[in-house]
């Protein structure tokens, strides 16, 4: 790759800012979903398991390799679906106050 | 496929690009309420891009083995993600999480084994000792908050004495042995230090309480994301350094957040003991005679019966219950003899921001009854009876008149502003943060001791023969 360990830093600190930056003002009830969406993002470690696995040699980095890549497709796939989950319920709720002016009009009760 | 498909490193990288401005986008979307599905998606767009573009890239004869690990996980992430009931939706959070810190650990290890025989230069030996130290803390430390949510072990903090010196000795081992694995590069040495940090994990989580186990679990999930960015720097790897990074420092953020909207501290939530013992700060008018007024269920029944407006008033105590249909039914019961119900919800009451929301929704609580706070607040002075159900701290009006409280400046609902309040308590241990509650105390108050289902039980079958 291109990078050396210095611009890795440079691109480390401003993304650190940009982490504060951008989750400003966010409403408790949105506090676990957040959470939970940000647990998924993580999950891209996927991607550092996949290269670990692209070069390992012998039985023991091989081994290491395939728990890696299981591990973090966990987490990429299980925070996927739980952020759904929890975010499908919140929008049931939107949705019922939305349709509730004009009745008659049912919220799908989509699962 | 027979050949890796071959992609400039520039290329990899501006797709790498590609996929943290969707993280970014995730992010700023899922902190709004009308944006944050669209944010999940745009998430999961970044994911599926960074997560093709590499597995096109990589060497041929090692994608069955990172498509059997792949299938595999997802056969067993899906499920279980899908089955789980949304009440035990804070422990599926810690798991996912742990298992992402313990493949950051795991991918550390196995890239310092490639780099063993030719030597480990400290710029890589640096982020290992790092990505393994915090991916086990991770780790350890969210398969315990599993624990402790699920109910496999105690939720109570648990304390032993001199248990911060352990910690600390701990803690001075990983230094020692982090020193150890970048200066003389060994097996047995990165093993030990793996060790070593389960342990600080496990060390950490322990003396923490059950009701503060969210906020710790977003911090556990703020750890993952930097042990991800120090792969990024072992691997040498923008995304990972992006996507680690920004759930890391977010995530800090986010734990802020958590902690104030419940009132407490950080260092005090990982201090932990917090519940075991009320604390002295808040002992209000000690050696004062207070007594309480406990009515039996008839007579409270009746009150409700009577009453022209009740609102309910949601908390830990009617989860653990498993309450919240008889609450429903209840409310059901009354509103069939004219009374107007609503649940008033406290944004953190229960064991997870929006916790209460869930409960009710399961037991079919009409969407238009149940009122946040601010809308709540503004009824209680109308409201004939507040009917708090295993709710404390989140009601306590010592958060909004008594500066020396703990949990002073924690928004709270005034029920103390209802003509009559009844509480449903199992006993009359404080709340979670320890703190009395003088409203017990108050003339106009009743209590009804017992578990809330029961006691819900007996108030509905009063109010259907009254």
């Amino acid at each position: 790759m291109i990078n050396d360990a210095v611009d890795l830093l440079v691109i480390f600190v401003l993304a650190a800012f940009l982490g504060f930056e951008v989750i400003s003002k966010v409403p408790s009830i949105l506090h676990t979903p957040l959470m939970s969406g940000s647990n998924a993002i993580h999950g891209i470690i996927l991607v550092g398991a996949m290269f670990i696995a692209s070069q390992a040699q012998g039985a023991l980095q091989t081994a290491l390799a395939f728990v890696a890549v299981f591990l973090a497709t966990l987490n990429i796939v299980g925070g996927v679906v739980v952020t759904d989950r929890m975010l499908d319920m919140f929008k049931s709720r939107q949705q019922a106050k939305a349709v509730r002016p004009e009745d008659g009009v049912k919220s799908d009760t989509k699962r | 496929m027979t050949a890796a498909i071959h992609l400039s490193a520039n290329l990899l990288t501006v797709i790498y690009l590609l996929s943290a401005v969707c993280f970014i986008l995730a992010l700023k979307a899922l902190s709004s309420p009308r944006t944050a599905r669209y944010g999940n998606l745009v998430g999961v767009a970044g994911m599926v891009v960074a997560v093709l573009v590499t597995f096109l890239v990589q060497a041929p004869g090692h994608d069955w083995l990172i498509g059997s690990a792949m299938g595999l996980g997802a056969l067993v992430a899906v499920p279980a993600a899908r089955r789980v009931p949304m009440t035990a939706m804070p422990q599926m959070v810690a798991i996912f999480n742990g298992v992402g810190g313990a493949a950051a650990a795991v991918i550390s290890v196995a890239e310092y084994l490639h780099d063993l025989p030719l030597g480990v230069p400290a710029t890589k030996g640096v982020p290992v000792v790092f990505a393994l130290v915090v991916g086990c803390v991770s780790f350890a430390g969210s398969t315990l908050a599993f624990a402790k949510l699920q109910e496999l072990m105690t939720g109570r903090p648990v304390m032993y004495p001199g248990q911060q010196v352990v910690n600390a000795i701990v803690g001075l081992s990983i230094l020692a042995l982090g020193i150890l694995v970048v200066v003389t590069p060994h097996l047995l040495v990165i093993t030990l230090l793996g060790v070593a940090a389960l342990a600080l994990g496990a060390g950490i989580v322990l003396p923490v309480g059950g009701a503060d186990t969210p906020v710790l679990i977003s911090l556990l999930n703020s750890f993952t994301g930097l042990a991800v960015a120090a792969d990024g720097f072992v691997l040498d790897n923008v995304i990972l350094v992006i996507a680690g990074t920004l759930v890391g420092a977010s995530g800090a953020l986010l734990t802020k957040m958590m902690s104030d909207a419940m009132g407490r501290s950080l260092p005090k939530i990982l201090l932990g003991g917090f519940g075991t013992a009320p604390e002295g700060t808040a002992a209000l008018t000690a050696g004062e005679e207070r007594t309480v007024r406990s009515g039996d269920a008839t007579d409270i029944a009746t009150l409700l019966a009577y009453s022209r407006k009740v609102m309910i008033v949601p908390g830990y105590g009617l989860a653990v219950a498993q309450a919240q249909h008889v609450a429903v039914e209840l409310a059901r019961a009354l509103e069939a003899r004219g009374v107007e119900v609503a649940y008033a919800i406290h944004p953190v009451a229960g064991r997870m921001p929006g916790h209460m929301n869930v409960l009710l929704a399961e037991a079919d609580a009409p969407y238009e009854e149940l009122e946040e706070m601010e809308q709540a607040n503004d009824e209680f002075p109308s409201t004939d009876v507040a009917l708090v159900v295993g709710a404390n701290d989140v009601v306590n009006p010592a958060a909004r008149d008594d500066p020396g409280s703990p949990i002073y400046g924690m928004p709270i609902l005034n029920v103390d502003s209802a003509a009559n309040v009844v509480f449903l308590k199992r006993s009359m241990r404080p709340g979670f943060s320890g703190v009395d509650n003088a409203l017990l105390y108050d003339s106009k108050t009743t209590l009804l001791f017992g578990d809330a289902k029961e006691s819900l039980t007996k108030l509905l079958a009063a109010v259907k023969s009254s």
